[in-house]
């Protein structure tokens, strides 16, 4: 067993992997109890693993944990809670962004990457930011005027 | 006042809840319920007649519902506790509702057919009216009160003009009720309802924005390990033998072999997933596979077990026969999948004789039978607890996971988690069968339709099929119960118009392609595809506007209603189709299974004339299901009916060879992205006096037809074939 110091929204914590290449996502999930981030496809290409990394919206099911120590790991569960929502979490409860809600992770995740980066961001630059996220409930609409209302500027 | 209620008033009917408790304990577990506390009800009757069956008046003043029906994303977590506390008067936040516990919640059958509401929520509204009705007669002996003076509104009983009231936590306080559901029972008036028909936020939103809703992807059991399933490279294919040794490197990692049940169980999820991969086996035998380009023909072609009518009106044979203007057209659906964006996940904990099985079954009372019938475990023995699982729009591999974990725990007498791979998902979910429709219709003297026939090619329900059973215990050669069927796929194969000959039959065949199950608004997305292109291949030949033809044909008052108001969503001017070229509308429209909600559907799209790609612009839906229980829940039910057909529409065909599926990723299997998504405008005819009728599935049936009918009037091009791909598009301009 190897033991790795992570830090994790904030916090040193460390996970124990036999295997340096198990991808972050499981190693969130399964020993740190943030399950927040969910399996969707591990092939990086659905977006509901999705954490930030030093900022980045990045996909933790193809990230190997051990490529990840000394760097800042966000997950949904570090922006904010039910009762204090981060402003994007509280603009996507705001539109009622999410019908069985498990891509929503990678929608706020990604969300919050983008408003970071850019805090004027417009519903064309939000649908550019997700198109890599996958939705099959059909949330796509309530999701993009979710993003535009965490700009706090109106459509 | 009844018996029920004359018992009620003597109050000698209230029995402390403990004493009621039945026996029998379940494999203790710090997390067995997403509603904490919930397993102290257990031993509470589940009986559908009786109010304890459905609700509990705590002494706080709180009430939980016992829903048999589950929320799977689509909002009856909010709406079914907006009917009963609408009922109850009682508020909304003060009720918690426990969903789909065969342990805890009354059978009410599956989640699906869009009946969550209709048929789930009517009986609960009715159990709430009743408990009304009680809790008002216990009040007006107390207050010495005659029950027409008194009303209950937050939580309290209280003189209509005013006074001290009685809290119903201290009428029943914990306690049962005791009575049967009252079916004659009164409703309130729907033009004084204070909290039916308001848009309240659905109570899970800000845990599953947050990350802490737990998903049954999430449930940990103590002492569980996790399995992975490996199934065999060709669909069929027995195991040979297998090389134990090839996962010696995963500590921990074992073997599971049930005849050609292959599985790995290790002490973590990633240890489980990698000897899965590291695992060597041998197979041999099974394929044979149509492949997905000879499906066509292969329905053709038969292996047919019976032709049924469906539809007999006048002669249309003979009708066809007496015009000069008749037109023939074929079309085409293919398989689908579920897709749901988690792959199914399920925890059994099969020990001592008993069954717990945590799992986001749409139908857990069922799945329970099959259970306690696979394991040999009476049916009073096992529990199947719902927890969310990763979106469910029909039987995904919900079951084959559960089914998949309760084998190997059995095997390994500890809990096991099983998780599906992408692959897993794609590869193996029951798929939304092919269908096959040849239409032929004839116009009148009048320009109206004056024969129709519909002729149908479908997969015969599955319950006869011999590969619909549960894949685990199909490999592990048990005897497997019943399939489910594909849900009721003929309907809505007759046009919804006035046409007064008309004919439509069914050609059953034997087998499917692959195994096939329900899957959203089951046949009649296909049905309507056909039928309403066809329509529009109709109006296209008479000269008329497809508008215009439509209302001609239609003598519905809610139909008409619900077709005039999707075309002015998008500004509809009439004028026959092809149009100009470049930006094209079409509308279809829907009265789903020819007796439920009334849907219309007017979309506007750019076709581009080189590449092939289709762009929808705007989509308008006008919806009619009754009286409206939670408006802006139902319009997220429209909206993510139009983007999931859409994307089924566009993109999605199962692809599969001889051996197996071969679309097992988001790269072979796409779904609609977010560049795609159009503008929506939903325009809900609110008829508060209506029964309230079903919004899981109906708009998703006109989606095909109104884009076929707009790129048809965009570029003349006829689509008859799903997905319009570019290629397909291309081809259609001849």
């Amino acid at each position: 067993m190897l033991t790795l110091a992570l830090n994790v929204n904030g916090s040193a914590r460390t996970g124990d992997v036999r295997d340096p290449a198990e991808p972050l996502l499981f190693v969130l999930r399964n020993q740190l109890g943030l399950t927040g981030p969910k399996y969707g496809c591990g092939l990086g290409q659905c977006g509901a693993c999705t954490v930030l990394i030093d900022g980045e919206a990045v996909r933790s099911c193809v990230l190997p944990v051990g490529t990840v120590q000394r760097r800042a790991i966000t997950t949904i569960e570090g922006l904010g809670t039910e009762a204090k929502p981060h402003p994007v979490q509280a603009a996507f409860i705001h539109e009622q962004a999410a019908q069985c809600g498990y891509c929503a992770n990678g929608m706020v995740m990604t969300a919050t990457a983008l408003l970071a980066k850019n805090p004027r961001a417009t519903r064309d630059d939000a649908k550019q930011a997700l198109a890599g996220n996958l939705c099959r409930c059909g949330t796509h609409q309530r999701i993009l005027d979710a993003v535009v209302r965490a700009t706090g500027v109106k459509a | 006042m009844n018996a029920a209620l004359a018992s009620l008033a003597r109050r000698d009917f209230l029995k402390i809840a403990g004493a009621l408790v039945v026996g029998f304990s379940f494999n203790a577990n710090a997390f067995a319920q997403q509603v904490q506390g919930a397993d102290k009800s257990i031993g509470k009757t589940l009986d559908v007649t009786e109010v304890d069956g459905f609700l509990a008046v705590n002494a706080d003043g709180s009430v939980t519902i016992y829903c048999g029906k589950v929320d799977l994303g689509q909002g009856l977590r909010i709406a079914i506790p907006q009917m009963a506390a609408e009922e109850l008067g009682c508020a909304v936040d003060r009720i918690t509702m426990v969903e789909g516990d065969t342990a805890l919640t009354p059978d009410q059958g599956p989640t699906a057919g869009s009946t969550g509401i209709m048929r789930g929520g009517v009986q609960i509204r009715q159990a709430a009216a009743t408990a009304r009705e009680a809790l008002i007669g216990l009040a007006a002996e107390k207050l010495g009160k005659p029950r027409a003076e008194l009303e209950i509104v937050d939580n309290q009983v209280r003189p209509k003009s005013g006074g001290a009231g009685v809290r119903v936590g201290d009428l029943v306080g914990d306690k049962r009720f005791g009575i049967k559901v009252d079916a004659k029972a009164p409703l309130k008036d729907p033009s004084t309802y204070t909290v039916v028909g308001k848009s309240l936020p659905r109570p899970d939103v800000p845990g599953k924005v947050t990350g802490r809703h737990k998903f049954v992807h999430d449930v940990v059991v103590d002492g569980m390990l996790h399995g992975a399933v490996l199934r065999p490279p060709t669909i069929g294919g027995s195991l040979v033998d297998v090389d134990e040794a090839s996962i010696r490197a995963i500590p921990g990692a074992r073997v599971v072999r049930i005849k050609d049940f292959l599985a790995v169980v290790a002490g973590s999820e990633w240890d489980a997933m990698q000897a899965a991969r590291a695992l060597k086996a041998r197979w041999t035998g099974g394929g044979a596979l149509v492949g997905d380009a000879g499906v066509r023909a292969w329905m053709k072609a038969g292996r047919f077990e019976s032709d049924e009518s469906l539809v007999k009106k006048g002669d249309a044979k003979a009708a066809m026969a007496g015009s000069a203007r008749r037109l023939s057209a074929e079309y085409y659906w293919p398989m689908q999948s579920h897709a749901s964006m988690g792959p199914s996940c399920a925890i059994a904990d099969v020990r001592d004789g008993k069954a717990t099985i945590w799992s986001a079954s749409q139908a857990t009372h069922r799945f329970r039978m099959t259970i306690s019938r696979l394991l040999g475990i009476p049916p009073a023995g096992v529990r199947v607890i719902y927890f969310d699982g990763a979106g469910c729009y029909g039987m995904n591999g919900h079951d084959d996971a559960a089914a998949d974990a309760a084998l190997l725990s059995r095997a390994v007498g500890k809990p096991v988690r099983v998780q599906w791979t992408r692959q897993d998902e794609l590869g193996w979910d029951p798929k939304g069968p092919p269908q096959l429709l040849a239409m032929e219709g004839a116009l009148g003297d009048d320009g109206k339709i004056a024969a129709w026939r519909t002729e149908m090619w479908l997969p015969k329900a599955t319950a006869s099929l011999p590969n619909m059973p549960l894949l685990g215990p199909e490999s592990a050669g048990m005897s497997q119960t019943q399939g489910i069927t594909t849900g009721l796929i003929t309907q809505n194969g007759n046009p919804p118009y006035t046409v007064a000959h008309q004919d439509v039959v069914v050609h059953w065949l034997k087998d499917a392609p692959l195994r096939p199950s329900n899957l959203r608004a089951p046949g009649k997305i296909a049905n309507g595809f056909a039928v309403e292109s066809f329509t529009d291949e109709l109006a296209a030949a008479a000269g008329r506007d497809a508008l215009d033809f439509r209302l001609a044909g239609l003598s519905d008052p809610r139909g008409i209603e619900v077709v005039k108001r999707a075309a002015a969503l998008i500004d509809w001017r009439a004028r026959p189709s092809p149009g100009p070229g470049g930006i094209g509308r079409g509308i279809a429209y829907l009265h789903y299974k020819n007796n439920e909600t009334y849907v219309a559907m007017a979309m506007e799209v750019e076709v581009d004339r080189s590449s092939g790609a289709i762009r929808v612009r705007r989509v308008g839906c006008a919806h009619d299901c009754g009286l409206v229980i939670n408006p802006d829940g139902l319009k997220q039910q429209i909206e993510g009916q139009i983007l999931q057909t859409l994307s089924r529409t566009l993109h999605e065909e199962v692809r599969f060879d001889r051996a197996h599926v071969t679309s097992v990723d988001f790269a072979s299997y796409p779904i609609l992205r977010f560049p795609e998504v159009p503008q929506i405008a939903i325009d809900l005819v609110v008829r508060p006096m209506e029964p309230p009728l079903g919004g899981g599935e109906a708009a998703s049936t006109p989606v095909p037809a109104a884009l076929a009918n707009a790129v048809f009037d965009a570029s003349g091009a006829r689509l008859r074939t799903v997905p319009f791909t570019p290629d397909r598009v291309r081809a259609a301009f001849g």
